[in-house]
């Protein structure tokens, strides 16, 4: 899937002028009223999430030490470990250890940090089919997609899309079968995947979470499919990043508290699952093979800097679920793997912020993000970040640059600001007193192309007050 | 006799002071009418533009600024919860380190105040006397909202207006779309979120918006003219001070008036 | 320098330290060695009897059902009457587990029991629940002969019978338990935390349940709470 964040405008302009997506968006993720719902169930809400921000800030601070631990906890039980510094090297390992087991159909379970990687396309290329089994990341596998939404994938798409990608993909059953209702829809893709879990070589899930305690893998759904992925095929694959560790399973409850409300307002989510190493000797089932893929990509040097607490983020989606922005142009515009207000600052972390830099430029700071993320974030604190970081390396937008630096000539002397702005509040007003306002303003196209620009009163507020007072 | 401790440094805004003064009278007058003292030094802008577009240097040089003309008021009032949580949030912020600036920074957010909850919470203003006859609708500024705890106070007190009737408006929480510069950066995502909001309180039945912050105020008022809707848009200054009879936001002047 | 070297070092390197210094090793050892519970709420701290009141509106609430079984004698015509009113074959694939094989199945003539792990042909699938959470209306169960794995997701109905004492207030209970059943530090390959049928909602927002797993979870709570 190729990288378009650098063209976030012309994705948000063509997203805006999408009358199907914006259908979706309207229809909108429920997420929100649910999430209130959950969380005035739960008194000790917030709470939890003082204390799950403080569990993964107290696992990043010691983050070698915990994956040492879990290092050790996943050899003894039989799983094997393997490190990726870049997306290459984790391609390469997944590879390798898909051809040991000659497979030749891989089943996936929902991880980004397969799309991060582009793992899927790598595996075409070398003639392997990975299924993703995720329902929604199913729909959007077959039209060659990314995922708009880190929980809901697909919520871009109506059933009228999925009902014709169906009929075009599914070609083995009846044309005249009868796919109207949504239930139908999902028992055919039930069927289908069914049987690819049942013929799968080798199964992919990520990771929520990774707990050092005892070398265990969580995922977390709905569906169930992670579950199918990773006990019918004879190797498990867990591919996460290093961010995911957790010390106990006590440190995961608390976790699980906040995931579930903050993503759906469940208060748990149908199916979480932990997994550590391969069958055990009587077990009638599951994998004979465990591996955990642990890929680094950029963040073990976000660690102690300044953008160090996105790695706190476990992935429920609730920032972009009230996001403004998002809800405008929903996350294909953001380009990238990672969309809303926790991809607008972890994707030029991880593809640079001269590629990555409109994302943390489109947005308010209104704040809702911080508001609702369940591990306290402060998102808009470094979206601005990466503002300062495009601002020194002169990244930010000539105009831009200069209208702010015409603008901050005049704020630093304060009388000339006066006389300044008394001159534009006299020369606008002369224009626009007739009607009290300019339905077109030259040096403000941006705003009179969609809405009126009120004239100002003719004198500045600071220059009647001097002729009022004394 | 030492001076009373109400001696106020009105910290007026960029929008107000350029675009409509006549919250900054509003704003005098309520707090001259609870007590206060007001003065206004001579002033330009919080730095708000230049802090969040990344220009740090010349944020904080504003920040200097404000900070040295204002000091040695009893408190600093801003009728914006946008201004008012540049200084009362980010300032500190600005000088974090710095062992001079920033517990001057901090003593200086400590007594800076957005106005209604000044009023409420400071002054324990708990009635105004004031009439307005119309059905308004409020505007909860995302600034005013999560930076400064402006909620239920401005409720409160326009409950008390002689005339007039609130209409909740659904929700009052999200954006207006437009965030300082992000409404020039990003005109069609602004304009997507102003448009729902514009529709949002159209469908109140309103005749009135009201909200405690110019930028928002003058996004939604323009919006609202270009799709054609008639309300009357002020800052809840204008209405709680009684001087609710001008023209509202985008309206002209009757035709004799000049300043 | 391998990729592990290379992480390490890197990760060493941000937080500047070199992964020798005591306090630090300590810090992660006693964590690690003592898993001290944090905020545990309120919801689940109740009596015995209350918790299984809570546990079954929560299991209701997530789309399950359940029947409280006075008598574990009594799960087998349960399981039946089960069938019959949901008009399912009378047939279900059972793990190994000694509490399960010592059901009164003969009872049950007509009802055909068959041991091991699903092959995706069984409709219908009896587990014993390692434990419950009350919280949040949870079943925890675990892979092995006893329970396999495949039970809980292949067919497209799930009985699980649990023992009304083994219906905690909360999960620290039960990791309480794994630990002791395990070991510390130990667990087995699958621990499930099962919480209602699968469902789905990724087509048009439409709830729709059986999306890949089980589209009907029945839970027998036997024996109250004693």
């Amino acid at each position: 899937m190729t990288l378009t964040s650098p063209q976030f405008k012309y994705n948000a302009r063509a997203a805006l002028a999408d009358a199907q997506l914006q259908r979706a968006l309207s229809k909108g993720l429920g997420f929100v009223e649910r999430r209130r719902l959950a969380a005035e169930r739960l008194p000790e809400f917030e709470s939890l999430r003082d204390a799950a921000r403080d569990i993964k800030s107290h696992t990043l601070a010691h983050l070698d030490l915990y994956l040492e631990a879990y290092e050790a906890r996943v050899t003894a039980a039989g799983g094997k470990l393997h490190y990726a510094v870049t997306a290459k090297e984790a391609r390469t390992v997944v590879l390798d250890i898909c051809r040991s087991a000659s497979a030749r159909t891989v089943t996936k379970g929902k991880t980004m940090i397969a799309e991060e990687i582009g793992l899927n396309d790598f595996f075409e290329q070398n003639g392997i089919q990975p299924v993703e089994t995720d329902l929604g990341e199913y729909l959007i596998q077959i039209r060659h997609e990314m995922p708009s939404h880190i929980i809901a994938p697909a919520i871009h798409l109506n059933k009228d899309q999925v009902e014709a990608d169906f009929r075009r993909v599914h070609t083995h059953l009846p044309k005249d079968r009868n796919l109207d209702e949504p239930a139908t829809l999902l028992a055919e893709a039930r069927g289908v995947l069914r049987e690819r879990f049942l013929a799968a070589d080798v199964g992919i899930t990520g990771a929520n979470f990774l707990v050092a305690e005892t070398g265990t893998s969580i995922i977390v759904t709905n569906e169930g499919n992670g579950d199918l992925t990773q006990t019918l095929p004879k190797v498990h694959i867990v591919l996460a990043s290093i961010e995911k560790l957790v010390p106990t399973l006590e440190d995961v409850s608390t976790l699980l508290r906040v995931l579930a409300r903050s993503a759906t307002g469940q208060d748990m989510s149908v199916y979480t699952t932990l997994s550590t190493g391969p069958r055990r000797p009587d077990d009638p089932d599951g994998p004979s093979e465990y591996h955990v893929v642990i890929l680094d990509n950029g963040r073990s040097s976000m660690l102690g800097g300044e953008f160090a607490d996105i790695l706190r983020c476990i992935r429920c989606g609730a920032c972009m679920n009230y996001c403004p922005v998002f809800n405008a142009v929903g996350g294909h515009a953001y380009g990238w793997v990672y969309p809303g207000p926790m991809g607008a600052v972890l994707t030029p972390a991880l593809i640079g912020v001269d590629k990555g830099g409109h994302l943390p430029n489109a947005s308010m700071f209104c704040g809702r993000c911080e508001e609702v993320c369940p591990v306290r974030i402060p998102l808009p604190r470094m979206m601005r970040a990466w503002r300062e970081r495009e601002f020194e390396r002169h990244l930010t937008p000539a105009a831009v640059r200069g209208g702010l630096k015409f603008w901050a000539f005049f704020a630093k002397r304060p009388a000339l600001y006066g006389l300044a702005t008394a001159l534009a509040s006299r020369v606008l007003w002369l224009f626009g007193r007739g009607s009290g306002r300019f339905r077109r303003l030259p040096f403000a196209i941006g705003w009179t192309r969609h809405r009126d620009f009120p004239a100002p009163q003719g004198a500045t507020f600071q220059a009647q007050w001097r002729r009022r007072r004394r | 006799m030492p001076p009373p401790k109400n001696r106020v440094g009105l910290l007026v805004t960029c929008l107000v002071d350029l675009m409509r003064p006549v919250v900054g009278f509003a704003a005098v007058k309520l707090l001259e009418d609870a007590g206060c003292t007001v003065e206004v030094p001579r002033q330009s802008c919080c730095g708000q533009p230049a802090f969040n577009s990344g220009d740090r240097a010349t944020a904080r040089a504003l920040a200097e600024q404000v900070i040295a003309t204002f000091e040695s008021y009893d408190y600093v009032v801003v009728p914006s919860g946008s201004c008012g949580g540049q200084v009362r949030v980010h300032y500190p912020e600005l000088f974090h380190g710095d062992p001079n600036w920033h517990p001057r920074a901090e003593r200086f957010a400590a007594k800076t105040y957005e106005l209604i909850s000044f009023l409420t919470n400071v002054l324990g203003v708990s009635n105004i006397t004031a009439r307005y006859a119309g059905t308004a609708t409020y505007h909860d500024s995302c600034s005013s909202l999560r930076e400064m705890g402006v909620q239920a106070q401005p409720r409160r007190l326009l409950a008390g207006v002689e005339g007039l009737t609130l209409a909740e408006l659904p929700d009052a929480d999200v954006c207006c779309g437009f965030g300082g510069t992000f409404c020039v950066k990003y005109p069609e995502i602004s304009n997507a979120i102003v448009n729902k909001k514009a529709e949002a309180v159209a469908a109140t039945g309103a005749d009135t918006l009201l909200a405690g912050d110019l930028g928002c105020l003058m996004n939604i008022a323009g919006k609202l003219q270009r799709n054609g809707r008639h309300l009357a848009v002020r800052h809840v200054a204008e209405v709680l001070a009684g001087m609710a009879d001008g023209p509202a936001i985008g309206e002209p002047e009757p035709k004799r008036a000049a300043p | 320098m391998s990729a592990r070297d290379l992480i390490f070092g890197s990760i060493r390197r941000s937080l500047g330290v070199s992964g020798k210094e005591a306090t630090r090793r300590k810090t992660v050892a006693d964590r690690l060695a003592q898993h001290p519970a944090g905020i545990v709420p309120a919801r689940g701290q109740l009596s015995a009897k209350e918790r299984l009141a809570l546990f079954r509106t929560m299991v209701e609430a997530a789309n399950g059902s359940v029947d409280e079984i006075a008598d574990t004698g009594v799960v087998p015509s349960a399981i039946a009457d089960f069938l019959r009113r949901h008009n399912l074959p009378m047939a279900v694939k059972r793990g190994a587990d000694p509490r399960l094989a010592a059901l009164p199945w003969e009872r049950e003539g007509t009802l055909e029991v068959s041991v091991g792990p699903s092959d995706g042909k069984d409709l219908v699938a009896v587990s014993h629940a390692f434990g419950a959470v009350a919280e949040s209306g949870t079943l925890m169960l675990v892979s092995g002969p006893d329970n396999p794995t495949t039970l809980n997701f292949l067919p497209d109905t799930h009985v699980v019978v649990i023992d009304g004492k083994d219906v905690a207030g909360d999960y620290e209970s039960l990791w309480r338990r794994l630990r002791e059943t395990f070991g510390d530090g130990a667990m087995p390959r699958t621990v499930n935390l099962i919480t209602g049928p699968s469902r789905s909602a990724d087509i048009e927002q439409t709830l729709i349940l059986g999306a890949h797993g089980p589209r009907r979870l029945h839970v027998m709570v036997v024996g109250g709470s004693e």
